[in-house]
């Protein structure tokens, strides 16, 4: 099953006039989700640029009911409000199930949100956690976090004379969310709407915790032209940086197959946060981009059952 | 000004000063429920309170010495006598935030926590309080690190005062169960809409095994009828909870929450009236025993209390005249009651159990002093630091209190404004 | 003006008895209220109908749910587009151009 554009709702749960950047890619991913939805839902969101932007008081960019409380605890929040819906259905009240969808950034889910994350997953929640990736603290200006990508020039892990930008690879999130053995995982990009809006109504439909990992550009955070947004979101699936993949009851499943990888220049070089990657001193960092993401992609194709 | 009740307890009291009022309150025109009477613990207490107020969901993390409350209340749960959702997370910051989602569900929230643990929910506290959740958590007080202590003080509750929940002191298992039940009433009050914690002393009342006095469920049910939100996360009617208040609006949110709080007083009165007609015990805003005469006074919370009126009664056998105001509620803090309830007294020691780092005194004491000096009051106070990590205060202790309250009401001079009491010199 | 007419971002400046209980915002999707069209910089996206095919993808890749659906047309809602020109890149026959403003 795959849902075709046409089929998706005309009705916005998500409404214009939110105070997202031009080209954001997270917000993207908000609306996106959405589409996904198979009735009735409430959503838990964490401290970032979704949930600062879309509800700037008295203003509110949802039409769906929404709870943001703090940074660390979306997945806490949605445990409760699965529980509260729980408890009254047993009294009759409400008469009809409620989806509970949670929403974190990168910062909110890869580091802060990482323990509440877990809990969830490991206790069997119904519901959705979905962490819209733009790969840095976008919300208080650009800071380097788990999720933040070897190489990425961020305000925390700056493009030095020595050290050039974050010296670390990204954490591998989904691998942590699929240790829980929970019974819906993926990786998902903007670029490919069709499979991400698939993905999301799939770990809805799932009875117990369900993971969505969604790659979302960030045109302030990534320094790169806010039209290109989606063209990003697709080179990093092509260049296989960011491999889409599915983990249905423990069976991996590789849901974008790449026959030519791009070469990963071609995404790097649209993003001022890499810039500095190409200067000949730190030729080794793009070599180790390259190496990373060629393990990565390797291996994942090896669970896959998939030959490269 | 109105005055909120005040429960007085007329020297030479009948009531022994350890047991609780076991005896079935015989005031006119009211007819109390029956009782049975079992032997429980403050946190088997506070457990079947929970059971009793059919909370709809219970948002568990263990820790010492709230632990018993949880495990209690899961043989409910596994034994199939409760309905309860019943939600073991995996910390304190989740069990707070997880209350924080089924209470805007519209269900009844129960959690329960103490010392490091309320330091973790720290911030959720503050978010429960600001969104108008109407939580209801037990807090078994006890110490904060470092170094490590598991037993009773009330530092883990001072250092989160400000936190906009209303906060009770309970001074025994009978009131700690008692004032579970009425916590649940006056959270989810419409006007109130505002979490409530039940604070009872680590140990001294969370494991000590006590008679208590508990009600039929049936009983608990109509004073309790299920809780009715004013407004909940409907998808039928969505709302949006928890936005971004800039500076032209967030002020505006916050006063609106402080006068909730300080007008919650009335409500905590009204509840206490009515449950005073159900089970025949008395509850207010605060306690005072032999304030008509008193030259000299302590003012205590929580447990404390029992340890003061039973040296009470051998000083006033030996015609001193001391008394006793002990606060059942905390916050909102009731200024007009503890005016009125200081009477003719002369000097006031303040019994703190934690201590408030750097400050001139400890937090009690200091709100005391505000209020004091706000009236234009030249009453004669100290603090007493006392009772940190599980440190007993003893009776001759409490006796040394009084009789320096008493040199201080003849003399008109406090020697020190701080006094350490049961430290090692 | 009067108050009806005001943003609501000003009808809700109130005194603090009268905000809404916990700050919730009662209105859903209230944001549409707000103009964000006045982001655009330079250039606005116009489409050209003629040639459009009606893949929606510059409807389902708009950030600022700023292009409207009807069955047989696609929109763009000035209002709210803050002229990021995703649509315009991401169209498959090229038909929707930025055109400065």
């Amino acid at each position: 099953m795959v849902l075709s554009l046409k089929e998706l709702s005309s009705e916005e749960l998500y409404a214009p006039g939110h105070r997202l950047c031009a080209g954001c890619g997270p917000s993207i991913s908000a609306r996106m989700a959405l589409k996904g939805s198979r009735g009735p839902l409430v959503v838990s969101n964490a401290t970032g640029c979704i949930e600062v932007s879309t509800t700037v008081f008295p203003y509110t960019a949802w039409r769906v009911p929404w709870v943001h409380s703090l940074f660390e605890n979306a997945a806490a929040t949605a445990t409760g409000m699965e529980a509260g819906f729980k408890a009254l259905t047993k009294k009759g009240l409400p008469n009809k199930h409620i989806d509970v969808i949670a929403l974190g950034g990168d910062g909110g889910t890869f580091d802060i949100g990482l323990q509440a994350l877990s809990g969830a997953l490991e206790r069997g929640q119904d519901f959705v956690y979905i962490c819209y990736d733009n790969e840095a603290y976008m919300n208080t200006g650009i800071q380097r976090s788990g999720g933040t990508p070897l190489g990425a020039a961020t305000t925390t892990s700056p493009a030095g004379k020595k050290i050039p930008g974050k010296q670390e690879y990204k954490k591998d999130l989904l691998g942590i969310c699929i240790a829980h053995n929970i019974k819906y995982a993926a990786t998902a990009s903007i670029g490919f709407p069709n499979d991400y809006i698939t993905k999301v109504r799939k770990g809805i439909e799932v009875e117990g915790p369900a993971m969505i990992h969604v790659l979302a550009p960030c045109p302030l955070g990534w320094r790169s032209e806010p039209s290109n947004t989606i063209k990003l979101a697709k080179l990093a699936v092509q260049t296989t940086i960011f491999p889409l993949y599915e983990v249905e009851n423990g069976k991996y499943k590789l849901t974008m197959k790449i026959k030519n990888p791009i070469p990963v220049e071609e995404y790097l070089k649209l993003q001022g946060r890499f810039s500095h990657l190409f200067r000949p001193e730190f030729k080794n960092v793009l070599e180790a981009i390259r190496q990373g993401a060629k393990e990565r992609w390797e291996r994942i194709l090896g669970l896959c059952g998939e030959s490269s | 000004m109105v005055l909120h009740t005040v429960k007085k307890v007329y020297y030479p009291s009948k009531v022994p000063p350890f047991a609780p009022q076991v005896v079935p309150y015989q005031g006119e025109g009211v007819t109390v429920r029956r009782q049975e009477v079992v032997g429980y613990n403050g946190d088997e207490a506070v457990a079947l309170a929970v059971k009793q107020s059919k909370v709809d969901v219970v948002a568990a993390y263990p820790i010492t010495p709230q632990t018993i409350i949880v495990e209690r209340f899961s043989e409910y749960v596994a034994d199939g006598e409760v309905d309860t959702e019943f939600v073991c997370l995996e910390s304190e910051h989740s069990a707070a935030s997880a209350s924080i989602g089924a209470s805007l569900t519209g269900a009844r929230v129960f959690t329960a926590t103490a010392s490091q643990g309320l330091a973790l929910m720290h911030e959720v506290l503050y978010t429960a309080s600001g969104l108008r959740c109407p939580i209801v958590m037990a807090v078994a007080n006890r110490a904060l690190s470092a170094p490590l202590n598991i037993h009773n003080d009330r530092s883990d509750m001072m250092g989160s005062r400000d936190c906009g929940w209303i906060q009770i002191y309970a001074e025994n298992s009978q009131e700690a169960y008692d004032w579970t039940i009425q916590a649940f009433k006056i959270a989810e009050n419409t006007t109130v809409q505002l979490p409530v914690t039940v604070n009872f002393d680590g140990f001294v009342i969370s494991h000590a095994m006590e008679t208590i006095n508990t009600l039929a469920d049936e009983d608990v049910t109509g004073f309790l009828p299920s809780r009715k939100p004013i407004f909940t996360i409907d998808p039928e009617h969505p709302v949006t909870v928890g936005s971004l208040f800039l500076q032209e609006y967030y002020f505006e949110i916050k006063r609106q929450q402080e006068e909730a709080l300080q007008k919650s007083a009335e409500v905590v009165d009204q509840v206490a009236k009515e449950y005073c007609a159900l089970s025949g015990r008395e509850y207010g805003i605060l306690e005072t025993c032999g304030m008509e005469d008193a030259e000299a006074a302590i003012l205590c919370m929580g447990s404390t209390a029992g340890t003061a009126r039973s040296v009470m009664r051998k000083m006033r056998a030996e015609g001193k005249k001391v008394g006793l105001i002990k606060l059942w509620l905390y916050r909102p803090f009731p200024v007009e009651e503890i005016i009125s309830a200081l009477g003719n007294v002369k000097a006031l020691a303040i019994m703190d159990m934690a201590l408030s780092f750097g400050a001139p005194v400890g937090a009690l004491c200091s709100d005391i002093a505000t209020i004091l000096q706000l009236r234009g009051n030249n009453l004669k106070i100290f603090d007493v630091i006392y009772g940190l990590g599980g440190r007993d205060i003893r009776p001759a202790e409490i006796e040394g209190i009084f009789n320096e309250a008493l040199s201080v009401a003849q003399t008109g001079i406090v020697k020190e404004s701080v006094k350490y009491v049961g430290v090692r010199e | 003006m009067t108050e009806d007419e005001k943003p609501l971002g000003e009808r809700m400046k109130l005194p603090w008895r009268q905000m809404p209980i916990g700050g919730t915002a009662f209105q859903p999707g209230s944001s549409t209220e707000y103009k964000t069209g006045d982001w655009r910089i330079i250039k606005k996206p116009v489409i050209d109908h003629k040639r459009c095919i009606m893949c929606l993808l510059c409807w389902i890749f708009c950030p600022d749910v700023s292009i409207t659906r009807s069955p047989d047309q696609v929109e763009i809602d000035y209002y709210h587009c803050k002229g990021c020109g995703i649509c315009s890149a991401e169209c498959p026959v090229r038909c929707i151009s930025m055109v400065e403003e």
